[in-house]
């Protein structure tokens, strides 16, 4: 370390990043985000950023260089059912594997678990959750709702005012996650723009492709024991388009909800047989148990089935 | 005369940094930790005024020092006392206790001796404290 912060310390020798990279176990966390994670390709490549740009810090901070806690505040935009609570979650362990929080738990909350519903109840509200949150990461999702702009005395500004001045004051403490859909969250950063600048990474979710949600459908499955069967696999595939134009489709949430309702149907096909049936057959999704499904009573958007 | 109960007590008196350290290991093994206040120091008064709830759900050690912080603004010459429950089944009890913050001064215990029946003598401590009512013992705070 050096005497005085005015000294450049000396820079002659050489850093071997890839060392610190693999000593932080930072690797394996985004090998886990690479593996796990389906699609999100703009996501991972933003995180893998903001990785290297800690992990830099951190060996600065080493050499002995300037530095200053950076702002960790993120918001994650995207539709519903994009992995943004997944990826919150991988973001906690990463900040942790850097040092950036100093226990790497994710407090996932809502307006309700903030705002209050009397005068008074909103900042020990508040303060109760920030304790929770204190060295890991709080994850705020459908972040606009804590801001009314149509009523003026909403206890949501109480709670935006707490926010703000501890995501100022206490950087190194914890990080904020503010997540939402991206038109809504627009609206709100404009409305206070106390986040904004508070916040140094914006990271949009893109929503995910038929074939991505497929793979997300056999994963999903396979963690369960299930499988789909090769002619269940192809009426998936025609499930995920006919859905996807259907109102209210919520991307991987959507598909692990039609997963349960076939489940529900296969369990209650197994029970149908009169004879007793091969233990495989308790694994395997048929096309019956996704053909039955109320997505495939509307005709196709594209006259296609 | 310095008042020695719970943990540490006869070690100097933990610096913040002692007690954060303390105080993490106490989360770490998911116990929650308590703050508790008196101005009545006799050994036998167990219960302590609660400092709020016990804090559960809590991962670092920085949150409870800044309740520390407040509970020491407001009651700046009282004992303060932090102690950490386990809820763990067949343990279900306090695992630790310590004196957080003691009264700049402690006058210490009177002892009398009480001559009964068969010159049997019956002994009582008394903290000189006491003699003043409630929240005017130490200094004028409290």
């Amino acid at each position: 370390m050096p005497e005085t912060m005015t000294d450049a310390p000396a820079l002659g020798e050489t850093v071997d990043l890839r060392a610190a990279f693999d000593g932080a176990g930072i690797g394996e966390v985004l090998a886990g985000l690479e593996r796990d994670l389906v699609g999100l390709r703009p996501v991972k490549a933003r995180i893998r950023e903001i990785a290297a740009l800690l992990l830099v810090e951190r060996v600065r901070q080493g050499c002995g260089l300037a530095t200053e806690a950076p702002t960790l505040h993120m918001s994650f935009t995207g539709n519903p059912g994009t992995g943004k609570t997944t990826v919150a979650l991988r973001m906690a362990s990463i900040l942790k594997a850097l040092g950036f929080v100093r226990q790497g738990q994710l407090v996932s909350v809502t307006r309700d678990d903030l705002v209050g519903q009397y005068i008074g109840h909103t900042a020990p509200k508040t303060k109760e959750i920030l304790k929770k949150a204190i060295g890991g990461v709080l994850f705020i999702d459908e972040a606009y709702y804590l801001y009314r702009p149509d009523n003026e005395r909403d206890y949501g500004q109480e709670a935006i005012e707490i926010l703000l001045q501890v995501m100022e004051n206490q950087r190194e403490d914890l990080v904020v996650i503010l997540a939402g859909y991206a038109d809504r969250m627009e609206d709100f950063f404009t409305l206070n723009p106390g986040f904004r600048s508070r916040i140094a990474h914006h990271i949009d979710f893109p929503d995910y492709a038929d074939d991505e949600l497929l793979a997300i459908s056999e994963s999903m499955l396979a963690r369960q024991h299930y499988r789909l069967s090769p002619e269940a696999g192809a009426v998936m595939a025609r499930y995920i388009a006919r859905r996807r134009a259907q109102p209210y489709f919520a991307n991987a949430r959507s598909i692990r909800n039609a997963l349960d309702r076939a489940r529900l149907r296969q369990a209650n096909r197994l029970m149908a047989a009169p004879q007793p049936i091969p233990k495989a057959a308790l694994t395997i999704i048929e096309p019956a148990d996704l053909l039955a499904s109320r997505v495939f009573a509307a005709p196709a958007a594209d006259g296609s089935d | 005369m310095r008042l020695t109960q719970g943990c540490f007590s006869f070690l100097p008196d933990l610096t913040d940094e002692q007690i954060s350290r303390q105080i993490q290991y106490c989360l770490d093994k998911g116990w929650a930790v308590n703050l508790e206040y008196t101005d009545d120091p006799h050994p036998r008064n167990t219960y302590w005024e609660m400092w709020g709830l016990p804090m559960f759900d809590i991962r670092d050690a920085k949150a409870i020092m800044s309740e520390l912080a407040e509970c020491r603004r407001i009651h700046d010459d009282c004992y303060i006392r932090l102690s950490a429950f386990d809820a763990t089944h067949t343990w279900e009890s306090l695992r630790i206790s310590f004196i957080v913050q003691r009264p700049r001064d402690e006058p210490g215990f009177m002892l009398t001796r009480a001559e009964a029946a068969g010159r049997t003598l019956r002994y009582e401590t008394r903290a000189y404290v006491v003699q003043k009512p409630e929240g005017a013992r130490y200094g004028n705070s409290g």
